[in-house]
């Protein structure tokens, strides 16, 4: 199971980038542990300083607006 | 060209009479609308091209270690075409900091990028023209430059919150994505055109549509008392007023169109917008999880008298 982490305080497109994330999850079939982090000492953790941020199983993935749909394709693949 | 369009849609195909209140409220949105959403559309495209060759990290590489001066004008620039949400301000904020780019220089950033922004400057340049458009953006990027130069001379890192201070950043991430290519960045423009006028159109369509009804229904020079150039207290008040108010350009920029044809100043008119756009509550609400109280004042305070000074120098000059 991939653990997938949306780095975001809470804005709009952090919102979107979770529910796409879900939402491309359950139309590959692939079992996904969905976070959001929050708290923004966290997200600074990772270096990332444009939200919405992706962490798949523990790397940085994406920063910066919502990641289109064959990014995140490739991310669960 | 689109001007014939409009007559011929506003009076020949909707028999308006020419002259009318209600005839040249409804030509008046008919040019706007298509004349301004065509601005927009190119603008926005071609900024969301220039997005995909810059990124707040790498922003932050060539602010990192510039001394005050040189690195506000830097900053206000980059601030201009950086993409920026305000919702990612409080993480930028301190990634700036945290990789040693000056407080004074952060705040350039912050103030530019949201009051020069590609929307704004669109909206300008269709409905006022490119010299007001240019001039907006000459004005912004001092004020921001300005304000950033004093906060720095100012010395408030003492007024950070203190977690700020302790927090430590994890070093830039390589995101090891290949350099997009041609095809990749025209896409990206196509898509910001989708997220940003996809947002805005409905403000700029009710903008537009109130401004229309300013222009067909309110008597010429009833501005003029209330935001003329006699008035020296009308650009404190559009100021203040802008402050609490937290509307996007697209919103307001055609209400100010057409409030200056019925004799409301220039110089006003745009301070009231940057008010609105630059000092917005929900943005302090943000930046207040970053900064003390104090700092936050003379945030506010010192944008402020940079836009007053903004709307004394054009009620002057034009």
């Amino acid at each position: 199971m991939k653990n997938v982490k949306v780095l975001g305080t809470g804005c709009r497109n952090c919102e979107t980038t979770a529910k796409l994330v879900a939402e491309i999850a359950a139309a590959k079939g692939v079992a996904i542990e969905l976070e959001k982090v929050t708290d923004m000492a966290a997200i600074l953790g990772y270096g990332v300083m444009s939200t919405p941020g992706v962490v798949v199983d523990g790397k940085l993935v994406h920063a910066g607006g919502v990641p289109d749909r064959k990014k995140i394709e490739g991310w669960l693949g | 060209m689109l001007d014939a369009f409009a007559r011929w849609l506003a009076f020949d195909v909707l028999s308006l009479v020419p002259g009318s209140h209600l005839g040249e409220a409804a030509r008046f949105f008919l040019y706007d609308v298509p004349k301004v959403m065509l601005l927009l559309v190119s603008v926005v495209f071609v900024m969301g091209v220039v997005h995909t060759f810059i990124s707040p990290e790498r922003t932050r590489v060539w602010l990192a270690g510039k001394p005050l001066g040189l690195g506000n004008v830097m900053a206000a620039s980059l601030g201009v075409v950086t993409p920026f949400c305000s919702c990612s301000a409080v993480p930028l904020f301190i990634g700036f900091l945290s990789a040693g780019v000056p407080l004074g220089v952060t705040f350039s950033f912050l103030i530019a990028a949201p009051m020069v922004n590609e929307i704004a400057l669109a909206l300008l340049f269709g409905l006022f023209g490119w010299q007001v458009a240019a001039l907006y953006l000459v004005l912004g990027l001092t004020v921001a430059i300005v304000a950033g130069l004093v906060i720095g001379k100012l010395g408030l890192e003492l007024h950070l919150e203190d977690w700020v201070r302790a927090i430590r950043v994890g070093a830039a991430t390589e995101l090891g994505d290949s350099p997009p290519t041609w095809p990749d960045r025209l896409r990206a423009g196509v898509a910001h055109v989708k997220e940003i006028v996809g947002r805005v159109w409905p403000w700029l369509i009710a903008g537009i549509a109130i401004g229309a009804a300013i222009h067909g229904y309110v008597p010429q020079d009833f501005m003029a008392g209330i935001m003329g150039k006699e008035q020296w207290w009308g650009v404190p008040v559009a100021v203040a007023l802008g402050v609490p108010m937290y509307s996007n350009a697209a919103g307001i920029l055609p209400v100010i169109e057409a409030l200056l044809g019925k004799g409301a100043a220039l110089g006003t008119a745009l301070a009231f917008m940057m008010s609105v756009i630059a000092l917005s509550l929900p943005e302090m609400i943000i930046l207040r999880k970053v900064l003390k109280p104090t700092l936050i004042a003379v945030f506010a305070g010192v944008v402020a008298t940079g836009i007053m000074l903004v709307g004394f120098v054009f009620n002057a000059v034009l």
